[in-house]
């Protein structure tokens, strides 16, 4: 007999399917694919529609987490664990889905003439968003790839969806550094494969702490898998794609990408690093802890020079990935870390999605130009925002001062948290570091203030053509303000249901 | 061992036998035949039209959507083969399986059918 | 067959796919080096299966996702780079510059 053919005779183990675990994306993938007949079969069924079915797929993955709320195991052999971080992120993750459908379905519509991008947009939300959900589930690196790949490979298309040459520029972009992060990636779990002789996070675990296992491949497999997912958060030396992306991407999906592929990155982060590979602390915490000195600072500073709010909002995302680089940097040793990065996650991901949603709101404003190469999004068309179109403007102040981390609006206790762990892990000088960037950033956040409100309006502002009904954006905004400040004013809850995120891998 | 070497000798024995016989064929004609060229004799044949342009022209690519389903579908029948594998052993549940990985598939070809990109230009 | 014969093959693949990426300027290029790279990947992966005797087949399994994802990849990429051409005129990624870099 074959030689091969004699490794198969022994009865492969087969993973009990365990359908409850994973029925949340189980619905976000049937509502994606009813979704897609729809627009296949359908070809005339208006934006309004399509959002609702959209919304109508996300409750019901929502009904199904909270069902699923106190189930804590590991199923399919390890290879999806339910524990607080899946939890967390589920609920975080869909509330942000849930905004940016509200985003998408606005788009770039105007009275009388309704937005051209095609609307495979809604199920390509949902196959994004499954993935998402499934990368902060994933306890086997297999998982953590084909989660990331679904994320990333729906991303890629929703870019380029319109057709902005800035658009489809930066889907050029995002895929060709995407797909060149993926491999680095995934040459990191090949090495930690050889080294631990396991792909599933559970076993690696206890392979680190095992010290006959290979400590260079190991290393070696740890730096990759580092870089991979220092790509996929946009940090400091792997930033370059960031700006260009978020600047070009149509305003909806940009903040889809800033605040969910954030949410799930940092999950699955925290979830390997330290979860599986808290054993090897010592060895990747330097690492990780000058990355994001880099990455807090860098972000910031160039966040200052930038002319473009869309732009800015990108330099100003690569900053705060800093910051939850800091909780990443603590979460190994010290618990808080993993709460206070996840509690970090969900204010940061309502406070980017509002101000994304005022730079929709703003661009749709003035006549259309559907012949720019990108969208209206320079700092200019922000003079005497005030004036003219005050709610949009005190929303902006909001999310402006969030994400400055002015007291008591969310931002702060964000920061406040993360800071507190990083300090009990002993990295106080990364705290400092962190506080020093913060005052950086309150520059650039600021100036956006100080535009809209004290710089006069630029031409005749009678002659500023309306933007139509916003029915959907209005509802969005209305929704992330209040969040914004609603966990300002009341912190503990969700600091308390984050603190239940604390024991990786249950 | 020699069995294995044995059996691959037989293809190998085959191979050249095949490439002999081609060889002496088209040799033997070549020679036999006589040569008088004519310009139109050394056209390309383009079942009776006239030839247009060089062979280097540029040709529109219609088929190349065609082209990544049919990349995108064959890679996914790698799967097929592991499954085919195990099928015996696990039964009823591993066709069930397939019949989901494959349902989905079939979703997304009806949806580039409804698309129109499987009509021919 | 020592273990260290395929790292080191894969090792001089990656790198080559990496040089690749870093070097060409033309996107359908890049979308072949990125492509070395996977397979490089994929080269390591089945090394360490065979290496380790895994009696899940873990590495070989991934090789196959890998090389399903890879295919996904490319027809993205490649739909991607095609709609730039059609409004652009070029692959070459140092002209498609409308956003600063």
């Amino acid at each position: 007999m074959h030689p091969l053919a004699q490794a198969t005779t022994q009865p492969l183990p087969l993973p009990e399917v365990d359908w409850r675990a994973i029925a949340p994306e189980l619905a976000l993938a049937v509502a994606g694919v009813v979704l897609l007949l729809v627009v296949a079969f359908w070809p005339r069924a208006g934006r309004g529609v399509l959002a609702g079915l959209t919304l109508a797929g996300l409750a019901a993955a929502a009904a199904l987490t909270v069902w699923n709320w106190d189930l804590e195991r590991v199923a399919f052999e390890g290879a999806v664990s339910l524990d607080g971080i899946t939890r967390y992120a589920r609920a975080v993750l869909l509330a942000v889905g849930a905004l940016a459908t509200l985003m998408v379905a606005q788009g770039d519509s105007r009275e009388g003439e309704p937005d051209d991008s095609p609307p495979e947009v809604f199920p390509l939300l949902l196959f994004a968003l499954l993935g998402m959900v499934l990368l902060a589930a994933a306890s086997d690196l297999l998982v953590v790839f084909i989660a990331l790949e679904i994320l990333s490979l729906s991303l890629y298309v929703m870019a380029g969806e319109t057709r902005r040459l800035a658009a489809q520029e930066a889907a050029m972009k995002y895929f060709l550094l995407g797909a060149f992060s993926s491999a680095f990636l995934l040459y990191g779990i090949a090495l930690c494969y050889g080294a631990t002789g396991s792909t599933n996070l559970l076993e690696i675990a206890d392979a680190t702490g095992d010290p006959t296992a290979d400590g260079t491949l190991l290393l070696a497999g740890v730096g990759l898998l580092a870089v991979g997912f220092l790509f996929k958060v946009s940090a400091v030396p792997f930033h370059m794609w960031t700006p260009d992306v978020y600047q070009g991407t149509p305003t909806p999906v940009a903040a889809f990408m800033a605040a969910a592929t954030k949410v799930a990155g940092f999950a699955v982060f925290l979830r390997v690093f330290a979860g599986a590979l808290g054993g090897l602390v010592v060895s990747w915490r330097p690492v990780i802890a000058g990355a994001a000195v880099l990455t807090m600072l860098v972000g910031a500073a160039l966040a200052v020079v930038q002319t473009d709010l869309k732009r800015m909002l990108a330099y100003s995302s690569i900053s705060h990935a800093g910051y939850l680089l800091v909780g990443v940097a603590a979460a190994a040793t010290v618990p808080a870390g993993v709460s206070a990065s996840m509690f970090y996650l969900l204010t940061y991901a309502f406070m980017v999605m509002g101000a994304f949603m005022v730079v929709q709101y703003v661009s749709r404003l003035g006549p259309p130009d559907d012949d720019a190469i990108g969208e209206r999004s320079s700092l200019e068309d922000y003079r005497g925002l005030a004036r003219r179109h005050p709610w949009a403007a005190g929303l902006l102040a909001v999310f402006m001062l969030a994400l400055t981390g002015i007291p008591p609006l969310s931002g702060f206790w964000a920061k406040y948290y993360v800071f507190l762990a990083g300090i009990e892990a002993g990295l106080t000088w990364l705290v400092v570091v962190a506080v020093i960037s913060s005052v950086i950033s309150a520059f650039f956040y600021l100036r956006v203030l100080v535009v809209a409100y004290l710089q006069e309006p630029v031409g005749d502002p009678g002659a500023e053509t309306a933007p139509g009904r916003t029915p959907a954006l209005g509802v969005a905004l209305g929704l992330a303000g209040l969040l914004t400040v609603a966990i300002g004013l009341a912190p503990e809850a969700l600091i308390a249901a984050a603190r239940s995120a604390e024991r990786i891998l249950g | 061992m020699t069995t294995y070497f044995q059996a691959y000798g037989t293809f190998a024995a085959l191979l050249v036998l095949s490439i002999a016989f081609v060889a002496v064929a088209f040799g033997a004609n070549r020679l036999l035949r006589p040569n008088r060229p004519t310009p139109g004799k050394l056209t390309t044949y383009e079942s009776g039209m006239d030839p247009v342009g060089t062979t280097w022209s540029q040709t529109q690519i219609r088929y190349y959507v065609f082209a990544f389903l049919f990349v995108i579908f064959d890679v996914e029948s790698v799967f097929l083969f592991p499954w085919a594998l195990v099928f015996a052993d696990i039964g009823v549940a591993a066709f069930w399986e397939m019949v989901v990985f494959i349902g989905v598939l079939a979703i997304g070809l009806l949806y580039a059918f409804k698309k129109g990109v499987l009509r021919w230009a | 067959m020592p273990l260290m014969y395929p790292l080191v093959f894969a090792a001089f693949l990656f790198s080559a796919g990496v040089y690749g990426v870093l070097a060409r300027r033309n996107a359908v290029m890049v979308l072949m080096s990125i492509e070395l790279m996977l397979n490089a990947v994929n080269v390591n992966l089945v090394a360490f299966n065979a290496y380790l005797r895994d009696e899940l087949v873990s590495g070989q399994v991934f090789a196959l996702f890998v090389i399903a994802v890879a295919a996904a990849e490319v027809g993205i990429g490649l739909a991607i780079v095609l709609l730039i051409f059609r409004n652009r005129e070029t692959v070459n990624i140092d002209e498609v510059d409308l956003l600063r870099w």
